[in-house]
């Protein structure tokens, strides 16, 4: 049977561990406010660029443009957006679970993969595993901003110009809702989204256009725009899911943590009973005993 | 970017000033002056459809007797009979602006240029001067108004 002392420090021990999750779980929704804003006004830039984008591609021809054509090569990317943080429940093992799968798959399929890495957790990741990791961005979570998207949409457009590899995918996690984060694997490039998006919308009954300058050069500095711009809103998204991952994972910790507290207490008060129950009959049986 | 002509008001346009970050500006105005890559461009109501891209410059728009002004660095811009949409990497309005940071940096840009380096090292500086001496042009702009 273990002693009051000890069980009376285990009880304040988990006390402090039920302190520290629930204010890890108010930073964290603080923080998932915040990360929600900035998807919202993160919306009007990204919608515009892609209708204005999505516009030219129908007029531009479509085979114009690199970044539009699909290539024959084996090669393949995928980009994986984790956190730089733990604590947040299984976010991080769901996505390196599925990219795991969908390296093996695409490894299996005869394609020559390769990793990039955005989030210190995939980095560490990676760098215990056989895949050769082309790129890696540790650390960007704490002060994201537009231009770490451009850094990396940069980074990413030149490998795919260069022929580092034929098409790229990212894997990342979405936010849906506070509770809901959904593991999601997107092709990036080439770019194909435009397309479908564009069918579905009849197309803008507009004469003539002026360009300045043409077609072909202003898609030229759109589309790595666009790319940007999508990895940005990636990135938004993973941040806030992160939050929404840590804040849910927090507020069960600190539930557990509670239920633990009450069963120690009870356990500590029916010892403590215990004990003087016994010492009670001990006084007792001396009293009798010397009569 | 469905075509809101039928709710702008005649004789006037809608511009949106649209960054990554947010939606800096959403008004009728009466007209409109943007730094294009090929040369400023005016816009009136009625302007055909026009699609450019930008370069590091001032942005200068109207609503009745008030003059406006902003920087914006690179961007492009989506011109339709009644509303303009202005997509910047960075944009700024005058009153944003803080002169006596304008000022530092402008300084800083310069003595960086001085020093030269490597071909990358002086095409940067001259890139962040331009964009200082922008930005404080803007902001001197809005004093001279204030004192006139």
């Amino acid at each position: 049977m273990p002693s009051l002392q000890s069980l009376r420090r285990k009880i304040a021990s988990v006390k402090n561990t039920q302190k520290i999750t629930k204010a890890m779980k108010m930073v964290a929704a603080a923080k998932l406010k915040r990360a929600q804003d900035r998807i919202l006004s993160s919306r009007p830039y990204a919608h515009q660029l892609r209708d204005v984008v999505r516009h030219l591609a129908e007029r531009a021809s479509r085979l114009a443009h690199p970044l539009l054509r699909k290539r024959e090569g084996q090669k393949t990317e995928l980009l994986v957006i984790t956190s730089d943080r733990g604590l947040c429940g299984a976010f991080n093992a769901n996505i390196l679970r599925q990219a795991a799968e969908f390296l093996k798959e695409h490894a299996e399929q005869g394609e020559q993969v390769s990793v990039s890495v955005a989030g210190r957790k995939g980095c560490d990741f990676f760098r215990r595993r056989t895949w050769t990791i082309r790129q890696e961005w540790p650390g960007i979570f704490d002060r994201l901003s537009f231009e770490h998207a451009l850094d990396m949409g940069q980074d990413i457009i030149q490998q795919y110009n260069d022929g580092t590899f034929d098409q790229l995918y990212v894997v990342y996690n979405e936010f849906k809702s506070v509770m809901q984060q959904r593991v999601v694997v997107e092709k990036l490039l080439p770019i194909e989204s435009l397309e479908e998006e564009a069918s579905q919308e009849p197309a803008r009954a507009v004469g003539a256009y002026l360009f300045e300058p043409d077609e072909h050069e202003l898609l030229q500095t759109l589309l790595p725009k666009h790319f940007q711009v999508q990895a940005f809103r990636v990135l938004l998204e993973s941040a806030a899911a992160e939050q929404a991952a840590r804040m849910t994972a927090m507020d069960g910790a600190t539930r557990n943590a509670g239920e633990l507290i009450q069963k120690v207490t009870l356990f500590y008060n029916k010892t403590r009973q215990a004990a003087i129950t016994k010492e009670l009959m001990d006084i007792v049986g001396g009293a009798e005993a010397l009569k | 970017m469905a075509d809101t002509g039928t709710t702008v008001p005649s004789g006037k346009l809608l511009l949106e000033v649209v960054t990554p970050d947010k939606l800096l500006v959403s008004e009728y105005v009466d007209q409109i002056s943007a730094p294009g890559t090929e040369g400023d461009f005016g816009v009136l109501p009625g302007h055909c459809h026009f699609l450019t891209t930008l370069r590091i410059g001032e942005l200068h728009y109207r609503i009745g007797e008030a003059e406006h002004y902003m920087s914006v660095l690179w961007g492009f811009a989506d011109v339709t009979p009644h509303k303009v949409t202005i997509l910047a990497e960075i944009a700024e309005k005058a009153e944003d602006i803080d002169v006596e940071r304008a000022q530092a940096s402008v300084a800083q840009a310069e003595e960086r240029l001085e020093r030269g380096g490597l071909p990358s090292e002086v095409e940067e500086a001259r890139v962040s001067l331009e964009k200082a001496r922008l930005r404080q042009k803007v902001a001197e702009r809005l004093q001279k108004q204030g004192h006139a």
